[in-house]
């Protein structure tokens, strides 16, 4: 019964990851919220793995090791994302896509350029 | 292991965690009050660290073995050094963006 | 894990996405994600996944939060509070729309779920002793589905590969700049010295652990890893430079001893990957040794970036 109610958090964490990543303009939100998403995905995936318990095993081992997986590649799909955000950063002095909300460009250490 | 024993054992567990809740959430009423970061700090770790041994007490009595409740305390000795180290990086953090 | 403890749980955690989604400031949603991850901790723990709740302790709110912290701080001068924060009303009812209709429509497709759920437990367990470990969680990693673990390794690579080829001309052959002015008579550089021995007894242990209880190679590469960049980041090592072959050796050890391994249950077993009948144990074992150091660079090197412009920061 109460995998169920997880199973039902992980499809409000998704809808919420969602709109997180519809509605915030900034890309480091935009991949708090992917991340939020992933998440979601898995709760459902481990739902899935719990409905398939026998008395041996808590769960199907099997959707539980491709978690496991699934975990470490976002991991790395993040790391990834984070690392073209800082170099958009470095190139160009913003953090924004959008062409038209450029603001000053200052380093780290807050000098101007 | 009698049942007058377990049932001692399970009181001491509730007795202790819930002691250990109680003062987790004093730290955290203390982070929301206090006014400064470096009293926060103080209410969070001296709150939060005695909640956790507290919590760590009442979790020995339900060890199945000795190694593990060896184990819990380690835990608890591991997290309280960690968490005065990062208060003292926190606390000087705050102290050096205070000076002018 | 039963009702009140599981709803109580299930409060917190949307409670916390939903704040995470709406914060204004980056470095409090991030810290509010690394809160997010560990509740999600004990789900995967009511959900008696508990190799699973290890890892997303260890990469899921450690590892991406700090990656995620070192972003923010690294963004810190982008100007995020001029920025326009809000988008207009139009795109926020779309918004809206969009989630409800996503969670309306998992919601129905759960409760469609078969009610006796097909699971392949009982598969593993019969073939579990044929394995030689205990945990079905590991057997199924590094023996049924062996050839999984083998891509998602060369995915890391290719993954650390992407984040070097994002390194400007002028700056290729230097280390990431991982470091931050630390005192080395500071409290950092005490942790730096004190916590890695300890780090890396735990991380062995749970690497041998693995085999007959909850634990394994990506949750022991993993605080590696974080043992690694904590001393990095206090200045008692520099990081590699990108272009050591040293490090390279490393990073494709383990990788190339799972092909290898691969390889030879080729021509011993009839099929890639395929174990010969009683060498099943001692092969896993080979693999899981060589692959956790190879893991433990590419996680850590991940979260170090890739080498800084040395003329853009004065």
């Amino acid at each position: 019964m109460n995998e169920m109610w997880l199973g039902y958090c992980a499809a409000g964490l998704i809808g919420i990851g969602l709109y997180g990543l519809i509605v915030n303009p900034q890309p480091l939100h935009k991949i708090l919220a992917f991340n939020i998403i992933g998440t979601g995905v898995f709760l459902v995936c481990a739902v899935v793995a719990r409905r398939g318990a026998m008395p041996g095993m808590g769960g199907d081992p099997v959707p539980q090791a491709l978690l496991i997986t699934a975990i470490v590649v976002a991991f790395a799909a993040s790391a990834l994302a984070v690392a073209l955000l800082v170099r958009l950063f470095e190139v160009e002095g913003r953090t924004t896509l959008d062409e038209d909300e450029v603001p000053p460009r200052t380093d780290r250490h807050g000098r101007g350029a | 292991m009698s049942a007058l024993l377990e049932r001692v054992f399970d009181g001491w567990t509730i007795v202790a965690v819930s002691a250990g809740a109680l003062f987790f959430l004093a730290g955290t009423v203390g982070l929301l009050r206090f006014p400064d970061s470096l009293t926060r700090l103080h209410a969070l770790t001296k709150a939060d660290n005695l909640g956790l041994g507290l919590v760590v007490l009442g979790l020995v009595a339900q060890a199945d073995s000795v190694v593990m409740g060896i184990k819990l305390v380690l835990i608890w000795g591991l997290l309280m050094w960690a968490s005065a180290a990062v208060s003292q990086l926190i606390a000087r953090t705050v102290h050096e963006a205070k000076r002018p | 894990m039963n009702g009140a403890p599981t709803l109580a749980l299930i409060a917190l955690i949307l409670g916390l996405a939903l704040w995470i989604v709406l914060a204004r400031e980056t470095f409090a949603a991030v810290a509010g994600f690394i809160a997010y991850g560990l509740l999600l901790t004990l789900a995967w723990v009511g959900l008696s996944a508990v190799d699973v709740a290890m890892t997303e302790a260890a990469i899921g709110a450690g590892l991406t939060g700090a990656l995620l912290i070192g972003a923010a701080s690294r963004l810190r001068g982008g100007g995020y509070a001029d920025v326009r924060m809000q988008r207009g009303l139009a795109v926020r009812v779309v918004a809206i729309a969009a989630s409800l209709s996503v969670t309306a429509v998992l919601i129905v497709c759960l409760r469609l779920l078969p009610e006796p759920s097909p699971t392949l437990a009982p598969l593993v367990a019969e073939h579990l002793p044929a394995t030689g470990v205990g945990n079905p969680i590991t057997a199924v990693l590094l023996a049924f589905r062996a050839m999984d673990t083998l891509l998602e390794a060369i995915v890391l690579l290719f993954a650390l590969i992407a984040v070097w080829s994002l390194t400007p001309d002028a700056a290729w052959g230097q280390p990431p700049d991982v470091s931050h002015d630390a005192d080395p008579q500071g409290v950092l550089a005490y942790v730096a010295r004190v916590l890695p021995p300890i780090g890396i007894v735990i991380a062995v242990y749970i690497l041998w652990v693995g085999a007959d209880a909850p634990g394994g190679k990506f949750q022991g590469a993993t605080i590696l890893a974080s043992m690694w960049l904590l001393v990095m980041m206090a200045g008692l090592t520099r990081a590699p430079p990108v272009v050591s072959r040293a490090l390279r050796a490393w990073l494709v050890a383990g990788p190339l001893v799972f092909v290898a391994i691969g390889l030879y249950g080729a021509w011993m077993a009839g099929a890639f990957l395929a174990y010969p009948d009683g060498a099943a144990k001692p092969l896993i074992v080979v693999i899981e040794i060589a692959l956790m150091p190879s893991l433990a660079v590419i996680l850590a090197l991940l979260l170090a970036g890739a080498p800084r412009d040395a003329g853009a920061v004065p």
